[in-house]
């Protein structure tokens, strides 16, 4: 697939795809030379692709993470899973589309699902709020959590935002106390918790639907504590050190496998989740199933013990 | 005896050097801009006798002021943070914990004690916001953890009295993953039965707000600080618009269901004897 928009340091590749399309288009098949010329400049693009792939930085990779091609939530529910009967609201006050839950089978398997979702166009961005939750949105999550521990379904949560939603209403009614309350429910569900952040994770809205027994990234996502534009307008006084912050916030799947804060790096296809969604999605079910498999045959205490020992160790410190 | 009595009795605890009392004789009140007489203001709490206008006050202030005449121990005062991002923005964060070490005493953002309120044995944090802005890191949250898990061991009340900016962020997803920590334990108090009580002060924000501070089984706030998720400019940044007047107030979340009660600083100690009384079915010493 070819993506639409390239960011600033993808600027080669596309120049380099833009050739190939007007050679393509010049001389059809017939024309040997072009042919060859198309295939020379193909390798190229792949050669290309695989050098700026295996370097991309912390930042580019905020970049990646944030791509408006990625695939969201709905996609790896359209890839991934059968059955999705999606479930709305918080049963006190709204239904926040910025986080969407439901029902639906995986391999078979019951379970429940809880993502935020971004929005792809312009009036889905703001039915989603660009995937910001307010409380109702964590509440919904913890309603679906509570669910699936009645029924013993496994739960399995796909983190994508920018953040809790900073608004006057999300204060109003409470955004702290939704977060702390999901984070405290979440460490004592009886049942399995896989938490998989598919693009931007973003800070304590991000660990809302978090916490869990087993934490996955995939390759290109980030996952911080606070965005590196924020992080740089506070301690460099000037958004523009973003670059500089992403560095060393420690924000990549890699850095944070080295911290042992996460469990797993999922792998995408060269070039992206957001080149290739399907073949993303076909290794992310893989590695789901794998990780799931080996969730369900642990007995619930040992399951909750493990849980909440991992919770228990985390921070590094000198005493 | 009284709050005035002890504090008259500790004086020590208020005439500290890092205490954050304002220096020279005289202040003036932030609240209504009366030139106050320090000494009389620090006889009252650290409040302003006229306009009940609270200053921020030091851990050593705070503790002598809520446990029974000098029936305090610290706690877990070894633990120090390590820099395990090698984090360095403008400075480097090891020079940062260096110079708030130097500024704020060397227990970083968070002081443990047992102390006993009205001979109720209490294990008690309490936020250092002098000290890197009370923001929670890898130490803050093991802090906590080790507080409520004397409270879990010795089972007593726990509480909480919070002063922070949120997450620290030299520290990054480590100071993320402190608030998944504490309230992980915090829901192993309310499976011991245990109160866990917090009281908010001014600020408490972002992440500690989002986490530990909003778990209590009760939940109160002193007056007039602020409180709540996003910072006020971030909020006013997002949304455009002029911020309500009040708005993260204490007395705002009270009107929006958010805390159990606003009280006084000099009504604290009693509140919470009250409070432990009544949760733990004892009677109440007067």
């Amino acid at each position: 697939m070819i993506p639409h928009s390239y960011l600033e340091f993808e600027r080669p590749i596309a120049e380099l795809t833009v050739k190939i399309e007007e050679l393509s288009s010049m001389g059809r098949a017939a024309d040997v030379n072009i042919a060859e010329e198309v295939q020379k400049l193909s390798q190229k693009r792949d050669k290309l692709l695989h050098q700026i792939y295996e370097k991309v930085s912390p930042w580019q990779i905020c970049q990646l993470s944030r791509h408006p091609e990625r695939p969201y939530f709905f996609d790896y529910v359209e890839h991934l899973f059968d059955d999705f009967q999606e479930l709305h609201g918080d049963r006190a006050f709204a239904d926040d589309q910025a986080i969407v839950g439901g029902l639906a089978r995986f391999h078979g398997r019951s379970v429940m699902l809880v993502g935020q979702q971004k929005g792809r166009d312009t009036k889905e961005k703001l039915k989603r709020n660009f995937g910001m939750a307010r409380p109702e949105g964590y509440r919904k999550a913890l309603r679906l959590f509570k669910l699936a521990e009645r029924f013993d379904i496994p739960v399995l949560t796909f983190i994508d935002t920018a953040g809790a939603w900073p608004g006057i209403d999300a204060e109003e009614r409470g955004q702290s106390e939704a977060i702390a309350t999901n984070l405290l429910e979440l460490s004592r569900l009886r049942v399995p918790i896989i938490c998989t952040v598919i693009g931007e994770g973003g800070s304590g809205g991000a660990l809302a639907i978090g916490v869990g027994d087993r934490l996955l990234m995939q390759q290109y996502t980030s996952y911080s504590v606070i965005s590196p534009e924020g992080c740089a307008a506070i301690l460099w006084r000037d958004r523009a050190f973003a670059e500089q912050a992403a560095q060393t916030l420690k924000l990549t799947a890699k850095d944070l496998l080295e911290l042992k804060l996460i469990d797993e790096i999922i792998p995408e296809p060269l070039g992206g989740a957001h080149r290739y969604p399907k073949e993303a999605a076909a290794i992310l079910d893989k590695r789901l199933q794998d990780n799931l498999n080996h969730l369900m045959i642990l007995p619930e205490d040992k399951l909750l013990e493990q849980r909440q020992q991992n919770l228990r160790q985390l921070g590094i410190f000198q005493s | 005896m009284n709050w005035i009595t002890r504090l008259i009795e500790h004086p020590q605890a208020i005439l500290r050097k890092d205490s954050a009392t304002p220096e020279g004789l005289w202040v003036k009140c932030k609240g209504c801009s009366e030139t106050l007489y320090k000494k009389e203001i620090m006889r009252s709490a650290m409040v302003c006798p006229r306009c009940a206008h609270h200053f921020r006050i030091s851990v050593e202030e705070r503790v002598a002021l809520l446990c029974d005449s000098g029936e305090y121990q610290a706690h877990d005062q070894g633990l120090q943070s390590k820099d395990p991002l090698g984090f360095k923005d403008k400075k480097k964060y090891r020079d940062r914990l260096k110079e708030a070490t130097k500024k704020a005493g060397n227990q970083d953002a968070l002081c443990s004690y047992m102390g006993k309120i009205k001979g109720q044995e209490v294990s008690i944090s309490i936020f250092n916001f002098a000290f890197m802005g009370g923001s929670m890191g890898s130490v803050v949250g093991e802090k906590i953890a080790r507080g409520m898990e004397r409270a879990l061991e010795k089972k007593c009340p726990y509480l909480l009295v919070t002063a922070s900016g949120g997450a620290r962020m030299q520290e990054g997803v480590l100071s993320l993953m402190q608030m998944a920590k504490t309230s992980a334990i915090a829901a192993k108090l309310q499976e011991a039965k245990l109160p866990f009580v917090c009281v908010l002060t001014d600020p408490t924000m972002g992440g500690v707000s989002a986490s530990v501070a909003w778990l209590g089984d009760i939940i109160i706030a002193e007056p007039e600080a602020l409180i709540g998720f996003a910072g006020p400019r971030v909020i006013e940044e997002t949304v455009r618009e002029k911020l309500p007047e009040g708005f993260q107030r204490s007395e705002f979340l009270l009107e929006k269901g958010l805390i159990d009660d606003v009280v006084d600083r000099r009504e604290v100690r009693d509140y919470l004897a009250l409070i432990f009384s009544q949760l733990t079915q004892r009677p109440y010493a007067h």
